[in-house]
């Protein structure tokens, strides 16, 4: 692993579990399953003029820790998270610090992504996407893709967050059909390519910027990772950990 | 309608650049198809996914473009209503959403394809803006106005083929307001979109000629001039091609009960009440208790 992106990491990890203290819950599960894909975006490939659309907008939280270590969000607001005197809430809202949509139901960022994909044809300038396993089983989900394909909007680069976990199951206990997914993505006309999900060094070599058709990154991950008690369990699906759970967290953290 | 539609907008279409049109399985019709062939990029057929439409539509207005999404109003509002919800509403983006052939107008293609209660659910939508034009010269001043002064979302109910000028000789169209379109005495017909045909066809008969407004912005509604009609006038009748339930017949007696309104209203609406029938859209009409018997029969009858 890179020694940057690893420091990053730990850093944004123990952001959550701070905030994680201040809340009664937060979706801290699917925000650590996120975390090297999401530090990789933010801190080694987005341009400026790029867009990300955080499309499972359950990991605000994420995107919240990031956006604040790069100084887009004051340590203040975000210490104002989800109380009534801030602005942030669980899912991110639409032109607040710079944040690129207002997602948290599901299936609706790569449809917003085709349409500014299609504003941006002409320039170099990049849609990241980024999505949840459990949201491929939305509908407009493979609407999208489909027309993403046909529209040839190869400006865009999906990350799709495998952690084979919603909210109350595991992905493939209700759509046991749900793999292969990369076959799925070269039906639909799309490239792909399947990585270890907290690899950043793997993350960055198997994504495909310069891709002849959309592009698709499967990031294998766990969820709650890398924390021993939270990995693979729903039930850190949307919970706050005890003061106990807190710091084993954070210790396991440090040793990680 | 869908002509006027398809010409107004190629119009301007072919000189602003940021306008996108973006459809649902439509093919292009008039002036529509040449614009296609010209700019492909900013012609989008998405095929049958109108939550892609709508998705797609909202992501140019993200980046600054000007979209209309387009498809019969059926599948333009309901399918993919949680992507105008929160997609276009929430957000509050300025894209124009389209409904074309609203009401009653596919007559003979059963419920599936009619939209009884477009009106009502985005009505309740917060930021939605709601334009019904009621001839092809209003249906440019509405095009206009989404293209050129619209900052808000706007649902665009209109008909389809075959319909005349009524407002030729009428007062200015203007955003958020009620205008008149004949001139009567004391009774006057509220209405919106095509449906205007049958409130000139009932006033050919009459021998007191009562006064028909166009009350082509849903919302916002023009309550101030409302409040003027009410003072001007003894019957005041609402006429819709849209449900009994959140319309313009809803809008206009509860706000009579707010301002004490002590004349007579009347509404002819659709009922609660889903098509089982196939046949012309005046058999449709009929069959929830309107036509223009019915409506010059009780006006006829006002004694005053």
């Amino acid at each position: 692993m890179q020694p940057a992106s690893k420091e990053n990491c730990k850093l944004i990890r123990k952001k959550i579990l701070d905030i994680s203290q201040k809340v009664s819950a937060l979706h801290v599960g699917g925000a650590f399953s996120s975390v090297e894909l999401i530090e990789k975006i933010f801190f080694k490939l987005k341009e400026k003029s790029d867009t990300f659309i955080l499309s499972k907008g359950h990991a605000g939280i994420l995107l919240y820790s990031v956006l604040n270590i790069l100084g887009k969000i004051k340590n203040q607001e975000l210490d104002l998270y989800c109380k009534s005197k801030g602005d942030l809430g669980v899912h991110p809202d639409y032109n607040n610090y710079g944040i690129s949509a207002s997602t948290g139901s599901l299936g609706h960022g790569l449809g917003l992504a085709a349409g500014m994909a299609i504003a941006e044809m002409n320039t170099t300038k990049k849609i990241f996407v980024l999505i949840s396993d459990g949201e491929l089983q939305e509908g407009s989900v493979w609407e999208t893709i489909l027309f993403i394909s046909s529209r040839k909007l190869n400006n865009i680069v999906l990350l799709v967050d495998n952690n084979n976990l919603q909210s109350s199951t595991k992905t493939t206990d209700t759509h046991p059909t749900l793999y292969p997914i990369d076959k799925k993505f070269t039906s639909f006309g799309w490239n792909f390519a399947n990585c270890n999900g907290h690899n950043s060094l793997e993350i960055e070599k198997k994504l495909n910027l310069n891709s002849k058709k959309p592009f698709a990154l499967i990031a294998k991950t766990i969820k709650g990772y890398p924390i021993s008690f939270m990995k693979n369990d729903p039930k850190w699906h949307y919970r706050s950990p005890d003061l106990k759970e807190f710091k084993k967290a954070m210790d396991e953290i440090k040793k990680n | 309608m869908r002509n006027a539609f398809s010409k107004k907008l190629a119009e301007l279409a072919s000189k602003n650049k940021k306008i996108y049109i973006v459809v649902a399985d439509i093919s292009p019709a008039g002036a529509m198809v040449d614009f296609q062939k010209k700019n492909p990029d900013r012609f989008i057929n998405v095929g049958v996914a109108e939550q892609t439409m709508i998705g797609v539509s909202a992501g140019l207005a993200m980046k600054k473009k000007i979209p209309f999404a387009y498809t019969i109003s059926t599948f333009a509002l309901y399918r993919p209503f949680e992507m105008i919800r929160t997609d276009l509403c929430y957000q509050n983006l300025p894209v124009t959403v389209v409904g074309m052939g609203a009401g009653t107008i596919y007559s003979t293609l059963g419920a599936t394809h009619l939209t009884q209660e477009d009106i009502a659910i985005a009505r309740a939508l917060p930021n939605m803006q709601i334009l019904a034009p009621c001839d092809p010269n209003e249906l440019e001043e509405c095009i206009n106005f989404c293209v050129n002064k619209s900052k808000k979302p706007t649902y665009l109910r209109i008909g389809k083929a075959g319909e005349k000028n009524y407002t030729d000789n009428s007062t200015k169209w203007k955003f958020g307001k009620i205008r008149k379109i004949t001139a009567g005495k004391s009774t006057c017909i509220l209405t919106f979109g095509p449906i205007v045909k049958l409130a000139f066809d009932v006033n050919k008969k009459l021998k007191k000629k009562i006064s028909i407004y166009s009350c082509h912005t849903l919302k916002p509604f023009d309550y101030q001039g409302l409040e003027k009609i009410f003072k001007r006038y003894k019957t005041i009748i609402t006429l819709e091609d849209h449900s009994n339930i959140g319309g313009l017949g809803d809008i206009v007696s509860s706000f009579a009960g707010k301002k004490r309104y002590g004349g007579q209203l009347k509404s002819y609406s659709l009922k609660d009440k889903f098509f089982h029938f196939y046949g012309s859209q005046k058999q449709l009409l009929e069959l929830h208790g309107i036509s223009e018997r019915k409506i010059y029969k009780f006006i006829s009858g006002i004694k005053n």
